[in-house]
Parts: structure tokens; C-alpha cells; sequence
């Protein structure tokens, strides 16, 4: 009676723990070293030799040697190293909520500016800047916390607009997040046209997408807050993957897709709130990484969210370095590098490969 | 190499009595106006036995689709109640129901590349236990891998096992969708007109293998469809369905008669003898000006 039967689960159809160690291990070490490569980059460049022992001094907590090589161990340590930290969480954290959102909506150009929870974000931190609310309170940052709640409220519109017969129809709510952008967006652009010059020219910097070095207790608890949504989702990526298939026949296989769909959305919009207060508008990371990646690596969520996040990490950091360096000391905002970057490359993507290999 | 066996890890029992029984079963969609007055189903009675084949068959709107989302539990009953294997729908959760009953929807649009056997083991899921710290990578157990193999085999589509969904022809991803529906061990099977956009060749395919399905695994098979012939041919019983009320249920001979079906559709059709099977046999008249 038994027959061997293992065929087709050898042929690469299916994810194996082989294939997902095997893309996540050397994706993995591939952010290493694009981090490396990163922090070598900058208004100053310090040579790569540097790089490695300035990294351990600050692990151990102490800085020594020459003059010189102290001024560049500064620049590495207290600007370079959080701003690169930074830059990767942010684009990994965008590259997550895109997986998300295109599995949600069964959409795989749909991105998180797309339901105007980003604007929503994005209006709170504004309203808190134009009444110039302070940065911390107790030591607890305030602007991430004025973007969560504006993302939140956002989702909590677009939820109410678009929900009929106790459900929530796909093209209902993408209907209702294309609005509710324009709206949105129509309240920030007051916010600036009634600012003060100089504070407004800041704010519109913000708004374009740029990444600022943090003090390290506010990278570590952005990078705590981070991983703990991409834990989250991550545990949930097996029901991405059957609620792609549609509604109905997720719920055929027993998901309550419901309350399911409302819970991946507020994740979203946890993570998408946190970005948005620490970076901005970055677009174009959370739309084409995830399409990218799909197209080489296949659909399983499984190993899609992390190897997106991954891909997205590094996308940003390095297109932060280049946003850092081509008109030093002068900085251009990320958010024109990611478009400028990103989309030719989405557009070969889609030219050249249609199908997926591996 | 890792092998798996074909062997069922749970052999599949019959259903003790009737696998579906209706008692005055009703719904309607809600709505804020006065229509939602109208019963989309209204107050029907039947039952399925356990290992028949059910045609659903009745004009356009008359509610085929709602009551087969109904017995799925994609729609909640409004009034009465459904059992399905002796127990109400409404006791079961959606996960339950799920590893009783499977769906093969009317259309499926797959939008992501998903492959073949991907789609196939997503069908389990209903049987998956999740643990808090599961990421789910390799959760797929043997007995997983042995019903999807064991569903693909009986669909003929191993030999498409990585190929990408969106690559195949209609009648290949009609099979691998009822493989993915096999791949949950269903004790029944719901068909939303699987045979709508196929051409004949993939019809008589998809016909014949839902039939030996039912023979093979003891199925309990409800299929709607559009087709009088494929309901008169392939199922057991037919059930009528007009403006939602219950017009007939009985053998196609019982039902395939010109009589009802003029009074269902409203227009004179020509029933005569198969001439393989001696069932009925639906064309359209000639119209003699």
C-alpha cells in the first residue's frame, strides 16, 4: 500500500524548512553586509577598515585611539550607525505592511499609503507639530504617538465607510482609503500653508520621507516595537496565505475572515503609524519590494513577509546612503530616492521575468 | 529522501443518517429598505442522504447560490435550521464545518503565483493546529502531505505539481480546485456550477470525476447548475428551486418533465429518452413559424 509519494514535494512547489533557512540565512547576511557598506558612506567617509572596530567599540562602550580616527568613531556612532539602523527597520517595517495590505486586499500593487492610514498618521504628527506639542513627555516619545493615533482613527474611518451588511467589501474600502487620502491630505497641506516659513519648510521635508538619527533609547524602543508587530504578523502569515484566495473561500477553509481581516489591520496600522512619525512619507518601498520579491521567491507568505522585510531593510539603507551622500553635506529627502530607484527597477522586474524561479 | 505514505491517517466513516437536513430553512439579505421583506430562501424542507448526488437547478435569482453558501456556512441562516451530519450549522464553527464540508466555488481568480501543490496543501488548513510560537514554517505533517497527494492523484494533476496556477487551462484549475476541496477530507462536497465556463470536453472531464469521487470516497455531493442535462445525468435527485421556494425535489425523471419545467422557467422545452442512460434529455423546440 505504501507507495513513495514525496515527488512533487521536492521539486520546489512548496515551501521546505530547507528553503526558508536557506533564503532567510543568506538574505541575512546580505543585510550584514549592506549595512557595513552603508556605514562607510556619508558627508565623511570613514574606510570600511574603520567600520568593524568603531561597531565593537561601541558594543564594549568605550571609545579610544587616535584623534582622528576618534572624530570619525563620533560620526559612526552617534550619527551613522542609528541613522542606518533606522533606515533598515523603516523599510523592512513597509515592506511588511505591503505584504500585508496586498494579501488583505488581494491586490499585489496595493502599498499602505493606499488606505490613507499613512496620511492619517501623518496628519496627527502635523497637527501635534503645528501646535507645538514637545517630543517627549516622561521621557515617551510623542510624535510616534500622536501618528498611532491618526493612523488608528484613519482605519477607524475607512473601517465605518466602507463597512456594509456587517462585512467589508474589498473595493468598498479601497474606494474609501482613495478618499479619505485626498481629504487627508487636503488637512496637512493647510496645516503647512499656516505655518510659520521656516517651521513649515521643515514639516514638508518630514512629509516627502527623510531619516533622522535617533538617541538610542528611542531606536531601541522603535526596533522592540518593530519586531514585536513582525512577530505578530509573521504567526499569521499561513492565513495571508488563505486569505489571498478570496473571502469565501477563506472562509470554506474555516477562517472567520472577519475578524481575522480586522486584527491584520490594525497591525497595519500599529506599524504603519510608528514609521510614518520616525520617517515620514516614504513611498514605493511597501508596493515594489513585496511585487519583487513575490516575482523571484514564489507567494508563500511564510517566507515572503521575511524575506520582504529583509529586501525592504536593505533597500532603504542603501537608499538612504545615497540620499546622505550625493549632494553632500547636503541631504536630499529618501522618499525622491526610493521613487527614482524603485521604479525602474520594478518596471525590469516586470519585463523581464513575468513567472517566478527558485 | 523523506517518504510519505498514501495510506489515510483518518478513514473516512459515513455520516450516521441523512449528511444534510433543511427544516424550514429561510434567509434574506439585509437591507435598510422594504425588500428586505423579500425571503431570498424561503422555508425550505429537504434532506441530502449520506453518498448521493444533489443537483440544484432553478432560473437565474431564484437562490442556488445563497442556499449553497448557506450549507457552507458562508451565509447565516435567517430562520429554521440546517443539521448538517446531525448537528445544526449554527453549533459549528467555521473551522468545524470546514473539515465536514468543502467548496468549489464558481469562479476562481487567483491573483498571486501560487503553484499547484501550494494551492492544493493550502486545503488543510482547516486541519492545522496552531501553536502561539508557530511561524508555520514546515508545519505540514505527513498525513498533510499524504491527503493532498492522495487528492491530486485522484485529480489527475500531479504532473502539475509546480506549475503555477495562473498557467493552467480552465479544466486543469477546475481540477485543482476540487483537489484542494479533496485535500480538506470532506464528507461533502459543494459544487457552484463547476462546469459554467468550460468548454464540453473539460465538462464531461470534470462530470466523470465528481462522479467517481462519490464512488471512490462516499462523498455527499450538492452541485448547482445552469446545465438541466449535467443535473438530469450526473445527480441522483434534483431539487428545483424557483424564487426561492422549493418547486421539486425527486429523481430527474420525477423532475426533468416539460410540465415543470414550464412551470419553473416559463417556456416550453422538447424532454425526451438519452440514449445511453434513458434519462431525460433537455432541448430547445423548434420554433415552426
Amino acid at each position: 500500500m505504501a507507495h513513495i509519494v514525496s515527488s512533487w514535494t521536492h521539486t520546489g512547489s512548496v515551501l521546505t524548512v530547507h528553503r526558508w533557512i536557506t533564503v532567510v540565512g543568506g538574505l541575512l547576511l546580505a543585510c550584514l553586509a549592506v549595512l557595513v557598506l552603508c556605514l562607510q558612506f556619508g558627508a565623511t567617509s570613514v574606510h570600511i577598515g574603520n567600520v568593524v572596530p568603531a561597531i565593537m567599540h561601541l558594543f564594549r562602550g568605550d571609545l579610544a585611539g587616535s584623534p582622528s580616527q576618534e572624530a570619525s568613531e563620533i560620526i559612526m556612532v552617534q550619527i551613522r550607525f542609528p541613522r542606518v539602523l533606522m533606515g533598515f527597520l523603516v523599510g523592512g517595517s513597509l515592506a511588511a505592511v505591503g505584504v500585508t495590505l496586498q494579501a488583505l486586499l488581494r491586490n499585489p500593487l496595493a502599498d499602505p499609503y493606499v488606505l490613507g492610514v499613512s496620511s492619517g498618521s501623518a496628519l496627527g504628527v502635523s497637527m501635534a507639530m503645528l501646535f507645538g506639542i514637545g517630543s517627549t513627555f516622561l521621557l515617551f516619545p510623542l510624535l510616534p504617538l500622536f501618528g498611532f493615533v491618526g493612523g488608528l482613527l484613519a482605519l477607524f474611518l475607512i473601517y465605518r465607510l466602507a463597512q456594509s451588511k456587517s462585512r467589508l467589501p474589498i473595493h468598498s474600502l479601497l474606494l474609501a482609503g482613495v478618499i479619505l487620502n485626498a481629504i487627508l491630505t487636503a488637512f496637512i497641506m493647510f496645516i503647512t500653508s499656516i505655518m510659520e516659513p521656516n517651521r513649515s519648510a521643515g514639516l514638508m521635508a518630514w512629509l516627502m520621507g527623510s531619516l533622522t538619527a535617533p538617541g538610542y533609547p528611542a531606536l531601541g524602543i522603535f526596533l522592540l516595537y518593530v519586531l514585536f508587530v513582525l512577530a505578530i504578523l509573521m504567526h499569521k502569515a499561513q492565513l495571508l496565505n488563505v486569505l489571498t484566495l478570496g473571502e469565501e473561500t477563506a472562509c470554506s477553509l474555516g477562517v472567520e475572515t472577519e475578524g481575522v481581516k480586522k486584527q491584520l489591520f490594525a497591525l497595519t496600522a500599529l506599524l504603519t503609524g510608528a514609521i510614518v512619525s520616525v520617517s515620514g512619507m516614504i513611498g514605493f518601498v511597501g508596493m515594489v519590494i513585496p511585487h519583487a520579491v513575490r516575482l523571484i521567491i514564489g507567494s508563500d507568505h511564510r517566507l515572503l513577509l521575511p524575506a520582504s522585510a529583509l529586501v525592504g531593510g536593505m533597500f532603504l539603507a542603501l537608499a538612504d546612503t545615497i540620499a546622505r551622500t550625493v549632494m553632500a553635506p547636503a541631504e536630499i529627502p529618501v522618499g525622491i530616492v526610493t521613487a527614482l530607484v524603485g521604479g525602474p527597477f520594478f518596471l525590469y522586474l516586470l519585463l523581464w521575468r513575468k513567472d517566478r524561479m527558485l | 529522501m523523506t517518504t510519505y505514505t498514501t495510506e489515510r491517517t483518518s478513514p473516512l466513516s459515513p455520516l450516521e443518517g441523512p449528511a444534510i437536513e433543511a427544516k424550514g430553512l429561510s434567509f434574506r439579505y439585509y437591507s435598510k429598505e422594504g425588500r428586505g421583506r423579500m425571503w431570498t430562501l424561503d422555508h425550505l424542507s429537504f434532506h441530502v442522504d449520506a453518498g448521493e448526488i444533489l443537483g440544484i437547478v432553478g432560473p437565474n435569482g431564484s437562490g442556488k447560490s445563497s442556499l449553497l453558501k448557506i450549507l457552507s456556512g458562508l451565509l447565516r441562516v435567517g430562520e429554521g435550521d440546517v443539521l448538517l451530519g446531525g448537528t445544526s450549522l449554527q453549533k459549528r464553527s467555521q473551522a468545524d464545518i470546514a473539515r465536514l464540508v468543502a467548496v468549489v466555488p464558481q469562479e476562481y481568480a487567483q491573483v498571486f503565483p501560487f503553484t499547484v501543490a501550494e494551492t492544493v496543501l493550502m486545503g488543510r488548513f482547516p486541519h492545522r493546529t496552531v501553536h502561539w510560537w508557530s511561524m508555520g514554517i514546515g508545519d505540514e505533517t505527513a498525513s498533510d502531505l499524504a491527503a493532498a497527494h492522495q487528492a491530486m492523484v485522484d485529480t489527475d494533476v500531479v504532473s502539475l505539481a509546480d506549475r503555477l496556477v495562473s498557467d493552467l487551462s480552465g479544466g486543469e484549475r477546475q481540477r485543482v480546485v476540487i483537489a484542494r476541496a479533496l485535500a480538506q477530507e470532506p464528507q461533502i462536497l459543494l459544487l457552484d456550477e463547476p462546469t459554467a465556463f468550460l468548454d464540453i470536453n473539460h465538462q464531461i472531464e470534470i462530470c466523470s470525476l465528481v462522479a467517481r469521487l462519490r464512488a471512490e470516497r462516499q462523498l455527499t455531493v450538492v452541485l448547482v447548475s445552469h446545465d438541466l442535462n449535467v443535473a438530469s445525468q450526473y445527480c441522483d435527485r434534483v431539487l428545483m428551486l424557483k424564487e426561492g421556494q422549493l418547486c421539486r425535489i425527486g429523481s430527474p425523471e420525477e423532475t426533468i418533465r416539460p410540465e415543470v419545467l414550464r412551470m419553473v422557467y416559463g417556456c416550453d422545452v422538447v424532454v425526451d429518452a438519452h440514449p445511453q442512460t434513458g434519462r431525460p434529455r433537455v432541448t430547445m423546440p423548434m420554433n415552426m413559424v
